[in-house]
């Protein structure tokens, strides 16, 4: 029994519904030896540095998995949802949340963007080095006022001149940015017309351009290894070929990306969870208390069955809606109910899974204490559980 | 230059075997499965050859379920070229026994007649040890088991194997059979984009009935049993008492 282990010798997996095709599941296999020869043994270091090096995006890239959202043309492979979500509950399972956001904020929250509404050009300048994780993005919209009410933005963008062909300076700040510190290219929403969601634009502003300053790297409860930027605009003047699809069509670009994220978080729920599950059933058959295993204790067994079915119920209906949002179907009211309440479940899980293992899941350096704290900004990032909740109120 | 290399489809390094309930074998239902490590060395090693130009082609050859060809799919993502799986079972507890697959592969080598045959030195399923040393008998040709690394110099392929005592270096003239053992080499990773063009890759299937070989096993499996737990050992407060307990518990001096 080693409580610091990540990867017990007894793995809880549950099987892949019969519609992931042969090449996702070899994608699943290269994901996992990455995670665990790429990832796991280094992780520890890049928490406590608050930083994940460079490096790790590129070898990612050579592999090709950081361009599944991207045409072949750009370096990328089109994939679709499954394929991330295939990828996405791989790296929930490495146990270090903050690479995972780190990871997949650059893959399916914010070059996406560009692939769905950049111009030819656009992407042409930037996703083969995206692919390649040369460059690193970063989605610069939520700001100190306005999270999830995404349509009460403040930072202002202004034609510095008269004609489409004018630059773009842009005023503002930004809060919370994944990326923002050691990223590299900021797709950057502000006002560019009236309040509301009508007058919001996108922006591709190089993190370099003057101007553009980190006013802090936030000190966050968890996602220690990623970074996370309060972000300061002032006077950046970026020109006309940087608004990234079209003026005040930028609500509308968020919009497009939310089904995919709020999946991509329901996976995320998915892969951490079934994972805590796993380092639980290792440690509560191993560990006796009253002279037998915590596993033989009817209530740990009772508690953890339940935990593993609720699991499984998120994962199934991710995979389900997966398949949906590839086939063209539309799944608003499927992705509002798996960002609603894929993170609450993992919430109980991570929380249950914790108080298991005692004391020892109170330490810092067991991949349950970190994940407990990982998993909490699940419930707030990428829509409030509050807010998903009224998103499945509108349409049932 | 052909090289031909047989993979197998083996339980997961990963997972822990379990025996069935009847005992007659590992329970292999809804168990992940991958292909042998070994075999993975070897079509590395063939991979590396034909990216320093010592190899035009590579066939990857799998015997048993059909579910192999998922395994064949691996080597071709990896850089194989070609596959050919041979489907001997339909049932995935059976295990096709070495001496069938030299045969088998004996059979397809003199159809393809690669100039060299890279093999796993063991599956990690049963450990046999046995495949590449009995195809090279059957076949008439030279072997170099255990291989630590492989040189190609003209028709002569001069491969360093670990051994007891050191480092032991053979020359064998090809055709030849060398089987990888673990430090030959580090496989890659199958990249997202070569998995894709996996697919497009031929993959011929086969029976064993094609190739006229008889594949009904020699061995019969008496008993497989889990290894027996080991008890917790006890500590000692000093030397006195451990010489005590050795002396009158445990009756060994």
């Amino acid at each position: 029994m080693n409580a610091f282990a990540q990867t017990p010798e007894t793995g809880f997996r549950l099987p892949d519904p019969d519609f992931v095709p042969e090449e996702l599941q070899m994608l699943r296999a290269q994901v996992r030896r990455f995670v665990e020869t790429e990832i796991q043994p280094h992780a520890e270091a890049w928490e406590e540095a608050g930083e994940i090096p460079r490096d790790l995006f590129r070898k990612l890239g050579a592999l090709g998995l950081l361009g599944m959202q991207h045409a072949e043309d750009y370096g990328g492979t089109q994939m679709g949802a499954l394929a991330s979500v295939v990828f996405g509950e791989e790296l929930s399972r490495s146990t270090f949340g903050g690479v995972t956001a780190a990871i997949t904020v650059h893959t399916d929250m914010s070059a996406s963007h560009l692939s769905r509404v950049g111009t030819p050009e656009q992407k042409a300048e930037w996703l083969p080095r995206i692919c390649a994780g040369e460059v690193v993005c970063a989605i610069a919209v939520t700001e100190a006022g306005a999270g999830s009410d995404v349509a009460g933005l403040r930072t202002k963008a202004r034609r510095d001149g008269p004609g489409e062909d004018a630059d773009w300076i842009i005023d503002g700040s930004k809060m919370f940015i994944t990326n923002g510190v050691y990223g590299d290219l900021l797709i950057v929403g502000a006002r560019t017309g009236g309040e509301g969601a009508r007058g919001l634009s996108l922006f591709l502003v190089p993190r370099d351009t003057p101007g553009v300053s980190v006013a802090q790297k936030l000190k966050k409860h968890g996602w220690l290894s990623s970074d996370t930027a309060e972000l300061y605009f002032d006077n950046v003047r970026v020109p006309a070929s940087a608004l990234l699809g079209g003026e005040n069509r930028g609500f509308y670009a968020i919009m497009q990306g939310f089904e995919h994220e709020r999946l991509m978080i329901g996976a995320f729920s998915a892969g951490e969870g079934a994972k805590a599950i796993e380092l639980t059933l290792d440690y509560v058959r191993q560990r006796r208390a009253f002279g037998k295993t915590i596993w033989d204790q009817q209530a740990t067994r009772q508690r953890l069955a339940m935990l593993a079915s609720q699991v499984a119920m998120v994962r199934a209906m991710v995979y389900q809606t997966a398949l949906a949002l590839d086939g063209g179907r539309p799944v608003s009211l499927e992705t509002a109910m798996i960002k609603s309440t894929g993170p609450e479940v993992l919430h109980e899980v991570v929380h249950g899974c914790l108080q298991l293992h005692g004391g020892t899941g109170y330490m810092r350096g067991t991949p349950i204490e970190r994940m407990a704290r990982d998993a909490r900004i699940l419930r707030i990032g990428g829509g409030a559980t509050e807010v998903m909740l009224e998103e499945v109120a509108k349409r049932i | 230059m052909k090289v031909l290399v047989p993979v197998k489809r083996v339980i997961d390094y990963n997972v822990k075997a379990r025996v069935k309930a009847d005992g007659s074998g590992v329970d292999l239902a809804n168990v992940k499965m991958s292909m042998n490590p070994f075999d993975e060395i070897a079509v590395e090693e063939a991979i590396r050859l034909k990216e320093k130009g010592a190899a035009e082609e590579i066939v990857v050859v799998s015997i048993g379920v059909k579910q192999a060809q998922e395994t064949l799919r691996t080597a071709l993502a990896m850089g194989a070229d070609r596959a050919i799986l041979i489907e001997a079972a339909d049932d995935v507890h059976t295990d096709i026994e070495p001496l069938a697959v030299a045969k088998l592969l004996k059979a397809v080598i003199d159809e393809e007649q690669p100039g060299l045959v890279i093999a796993g030195k063991q599956a990690i399923d049963n450990d046999m040890n046995a495949t590449g040393q009995m195809l090279a008998a059957l076949l008439g040709w030279g072997q170099a088991t255990n291989a630590a690394e492989i040189e190609i110099e003209g028709d002569v392929a001069k491969v360093t194997r670990e051994i007891d005592g050191g480092m032991q270096t053979l020359k064998v003239k090809m055709p030849a059979i060398i089987t990888a053992d673990l430090r030959l080499n580090e496989p890659r990773y199958a990249s997202l984009p070569n998995i894709m063009k996996a697919k497009k890759k031929p993959l011929d299937a086969k029976t064993a009935a094609d190739y006229g070989v008889d594949v009904a096993p020699r061995l019969t499996i008496v008993a497989t049993t889990e290894p027996p737990a080991r008890k917790a050992g006890v500590k000692v407060e000093s030397v006195d008492e451990l010489i005590s307990k050795l002396k009158n518990e445990a009756g060994v001096l």
